[in-house]
């Protein structure tokens, strides 16, 4: 394209949710420039934007207990303390700034309750508190491939600007990448800007994933809507079609397990009868959503059973991401950095979800370390601008002329390998393989050339099949369950494995288990 | 899925289509933004909120569309309901954001599931 522009600055953040916009704070406290670009509008976009976030908020004094607790309930390893302790103590740190940006709750005692807030004023605070410090916002502009310098360092990244239908190239001394997980487009709510494209991006320099066999959760909702909030659910009694209550609860360990297992049964029915009265009359100021689509579906939750259905949740309360190989989130490729839910987060939920409240913990602060490591990037070594960059994008870039398949028919191919309950849920040996081998044919073709002209939609089915490829395939080499990955042909946790488990590759796939790549 | 846009509502400011993150509108030179590619559209609702005039509707079916009869749809109280309830804008100040009260929500059922468990133990349901 010819009318392509260019821009430089000090930081690059790709990806404008909750990780993003505190990178962006961060560097900007820093006195650096920063440019903050996403593919759809900083505030709405991402999956806090429409939830609720809760953080894991705790007081100096109890934090050994709260992460003795959480070592408890999760058993499986994986996680550090030490990590646990930098993302609450950020999260102490930070949270109280945004005063004046958010109506924080002020409690009966006088002090101020900062933990959790609603995604919309959230994220519309953030995005304030952004542009009071200067960042330059770029909305409808995603990235589409990141550039390197000839030595291998990150430069910067390629923008589609969507509505303006102009290609743009920013440089910047360090690129931090809260592009977020993906769900796969499965219907989560908020989550369909998220297709693995920063983990496509990251793996074209080099870099390296782990944890991606955690990425078998799902969340309920009203059957035919994405209103994947949980806390109305915590009162709910499900029922098969015949009217028979099944004896599934909330509170139980994979309890979208059991309710998956009998939706591939038949269809399956909710009630929410026993949901005190109190918090029927708050329902709306709570969470506002939940009771809007239940108005307009016509249904009432509390009298009548409604059908439900379960979402994927992928790799967004799932648990991996991009390798993390440093304190402020370096990936390994010089300049570049993860936060977020596209960056793993086994350092600090091990191997079960850290949603709930350490996923948001774990945003704000990688965000705000690798703000502030770029930051400082950009004074010691300079932006760097007057080298010549090149382009790493190596599929999803057109090639129509000998196109086998189009985006939309690539992401249908991964959606029919990575949504259904029985080949991610039920995971064996055999059933991965296959998957495996049908992704690999979707990425072959996608590598011979894509119909269509739609850039951003040809790289998100890319990045898509990637991502696909090293969720399936580090899940076939963990041979063992443990935590959130479950396979029904090794159902015992295997001490062998107990180690973060690393994958990668674009054309060839690896998988390296952490602890040998120490003995090697 | 986003079904309409009152154009006798919509004053033109472009705000949704700014604001929506799956990029599903078009906007139309002084008009109501046009519907290009409701396939995209994620119902997030999010157009809403930032649609100071109710002019927009989304429904809550996220695979499929339903019909939306435009005079019912006036008179049904659901245009701007997910504004108001969210306290934005003029609302501000008549509904409180409660959003700090879901914590307790979560404790409250997990002591009614044990007081129920327990209850289902001793044979007493
Ligand atoms: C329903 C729900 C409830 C949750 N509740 C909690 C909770 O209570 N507590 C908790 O700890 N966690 C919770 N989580 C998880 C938490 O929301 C996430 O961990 C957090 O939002 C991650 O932040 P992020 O910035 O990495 O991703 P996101 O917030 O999803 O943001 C990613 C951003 O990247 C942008 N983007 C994607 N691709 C590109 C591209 N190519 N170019 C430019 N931009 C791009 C997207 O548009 C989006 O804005 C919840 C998640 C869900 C789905
Ligand atoms: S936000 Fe509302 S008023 Fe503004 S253009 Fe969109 S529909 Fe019209
Ligand atoms: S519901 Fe969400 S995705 Fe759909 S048009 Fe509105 S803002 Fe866009």
């Amino acid at each position: 394209m010819n009318d392509r522009e260019t821009l430089s600055t000090d930081v690059l953040v790709i990806g404008g949710g909750l990780a993003g916009t505190w990178a962006a704070i961060a560097a900007a406290r820093k006195g650096a420039a920063v440019v903050l670009a996403d593919k759809g509008y900083c505030g709405t976009s991402g999956v806090a934007a429409t939830s609720g976030p809760g953080h894991w908020w705790v007081a100096p004094e109890q934090r050994e207990a709260a992460i003795d607790k959480r070592e408890a309930l999760s058993r499986f390893g994986l996680a550090e303390r030490k990590w646990m302790h930098r993302i609450m103590a950020e999260t102490w740190e930070q949270l109280p700034t945004l005063e004046g940006y958010y109506g924080f709750h002020s409690e009966a005692d006088g002090s101020k309750y900062y933990r959790g807030l609603r995604g919309p004023e959230y994220l519309r605070a953030l995005r304030r508190q952004c542009v009071d410090l200067g960042v330059r916002i770029l909305d409808q502009s995603p990235a589409v491939e990141l550039l390197r310098h000839t030595d291998g360092a990150v430069a910067g990244a390629r923008l589609y600007q969507r509505q303006a239908h102009r290609q743009l190239e920013v440089r910047a001394a360090g690129v931090i990448l809260a592009t977020g997980g993906t769900t796969f487009l499965s219907g989560l709510l908020g989550s369909h800007t998220n297709t693995g494209d920063g983990h496509l991006m990251a793996a074209e320099l080099g870099a390296a994933f782990s944890g991606m066999e955690f990425s078998s959760l799902y969340c309920v909702a009203q059957a035919h809507t994405s209103i994947t909030r949980t806390m109305i659910y915590t009162f709910a009694d499900y029922f098969d079609a015949d009217g028979r209550e099944l004896d599934i609860s909330f509170f139980e360990p994979h309890m979208d397990r059991r309710l998956a297992a009998e939706l591939l049964k038949g269809p399956v029915y909710c009630s929410l009868r026993r949901v005190p009265e109190d918090i029927r009359r708050d329902l709306a100021s709570i969470s506002p959503n939940v009771p809007v689509s239940f108005a307009r579906r016509g249904t009432d939750p509390y009298r009548e059973r409604f059908e439900i259905t379960l979402h994927a949740e992928g790799t967004i309360r799932g648990i991996g991401g991009i390798c993390i190989v440093g304190a402020q989130c370096e990936t390994g490729v010089p300049g570049l950095y993860a936060t977020g839910d596209v960056a793993t987060r086994e350092r600090v939920a091990g191997a079960i979800s850290g949603g709930g409240a350490i996923n948001a913990a774990w945003a704000l602060s990688s965000g705000c370390w690798s703000g502030r490591a770029v930051a400082q990037l950009a004074k010691t070594q300079g932006r760097r601008d007057r080298e010549p960059v090149h382009g790493s994008a190596r599929s999803g870039l057109g090639g129509a002329g000998r196109a086998q398949i189009s985006a939309h028919e690539a992401v249908a191919a991964v959606q029919a390998e990575i949504l259904p309950y029985d080949k991610n849920i039920f995971r064996t040996g055999p059933k991965l393989r296959d998957s495996l081998d049908q992704l690999e044919r979707t990425w072959t073709a996608l590598g011979a050339g894509i119909a269509g002209p739609d850039i951003q939609k040809n790289r998100e089915a890319a990045a898509l099949t990637a991502t696909a490829r090293w969720c399936y395939r580090a899940a076939l080499d963990r041979e063992e369950s443990r935590g959130q990955q479950q396979r029904v042909d090794f159902p015992e946790t295997n001490p062998a494995f107990a180690s973060r488990l690393l994958v990668g590759g674009l054309e060839q796939l690896w998988t390296r288990l952490e602890k040998e790549a120490v003995h090697d | 899925m986003i079904e309409v846009i009152l154009s006798d509502r919509c004053n033109a400011c472009g705000l949704c289509v700014k604001a929506c993150p799956m990029n599903v509108l078009d906007q139309v030179f002084n008009g109501t933004p046009e519907i290009a590619r409701r396939e995209d559209c994620q119902s997030c609702f999010m157009c809403e909120l930032y649609c100071k005039e109710d002019a927009i509707y989304v429904a809550p079916d996220c695979d499929r569309r339903v019909a939306v009869d435009e005079r019912q749809l006036r008179a049904s109280g659901l245009l701007g309901q997910f504004r108001r309830d969210s306290g934005w804008d003029e609302w501000a100040d008549t509904h409180e954001n409660k959003h700090h009260l879901m914590e307790q929500v979560f404790a409250r059922a997990a002591v009614a599931q044990a007081a129920f468990k327990h209850a289902v133990d001793e044979g007493k349901t």
